[in-house]
């Protein structure tokens, strides 16, 4: 498995980012397996199609940030979203990868996309 | 019993703008320098934006929304600046800034002055 990074030396799991605005909780953690869920609502959407019901493992939290969803509608995005880089095996993202077995893609997603994977299914 | 004619997910299909993934072939790399009004237009969304005085009036998530609602043709016929100016244009007159009709009055004024140089 790819080695995932993690910053030395902070007592928290969580990097921390200087925000005092209101947040969703943090769900998922480091190594944590999430799935991306398989959605195809209307408005504005940060998630890539392609990735949409992947299976992947949270590399970092990137910190919180108001929802791009809602700020495109002219409301706050508050409370905020939690941010995570999440790591896919690209074998695992597009049918017949000819590439190295263990090639990763990283994409950032928002926390309300993410579901607690079954870790059985569609894993390396 | 009545049959759906399409499936539900038939509807509501992945968006043209989210290209990710899809055949494309060689991605051709042409640079160029900014023009004037592609200067311009950037600076407009600086301002816009509020990054240098905070007073915003509009957000970069509004510009891609109103980028995305774009027709798939026009999307692919525009360069990246020319999406941005619709779009922020759009935005404007979705916030009330400028009407529809103030734009459609200023653009044949602007036309006007190009099309003859000496008419006031």
């Amino acid at each position: 498995m790819p080695q995932v990074s993690k910053r030395s030396g902070a007592p928290s799991p969580w990097p921390q980012y200087p925000n005092d605005l209101p947040s969703e909780p943090v769900r998922f953690a480091p190594l944590e397996r999430v799935r991306v869920r398989m959605s195809a609502p209307l408005g504005h959407i940060r998630t890539p199609f392609y990735i949409r019901g992947c299976s992947g493992t949270i590399e970092r939290l990137c910190g919180s940030f108001p929802n791009p969803e809602e700020l495109a509608q002219q409301r706050s995005g508050l409370p905020a979203q939690p941010l995570y880089r999440v790591r896919f095996l690209q074998k695992n993202v597009w049918h017949g990868y000819r590439g190295h077995p263990a090639d990763v893609i990283e994409v950032e997603i928002f926390q309300h996309w993410l579901e607690k994977a079954d870790t059985r299914t569609r894993d390396e | 019993m009545a049959t759906r004619r399409h499936a539900p997910e038939a509807l509501i299909a992945r968006s043209h703008h989210d290209m990710g993934g899809r055949p494309a072939g060689k991605v051709k790399r042409v640079e160029h320098e900014a023009e004037d009004w592609e200067r311009r237009v950037d600076a407009l969304m600086v301002l816009l934006t509020g990054v240098l005085d905070g007073k915003r009036q509009m957000t970069v998530d509004e510009l891609r929304k109103n980028i995305e609602a774009l027709g798939p043709q026009a999307y692919d016929r525009m360069s990246y600046y020319e999406r941005w100016v619709i779009s922020i244009t759009q935005t404007m007159i979705q916030h009330g800034v400028i009407t529809t009709d103030e734009l459609g009055r200023k653009m044949e004024e602007v036309k006007a002055r190009t099309e003859d140089p000496c008419r006031k």
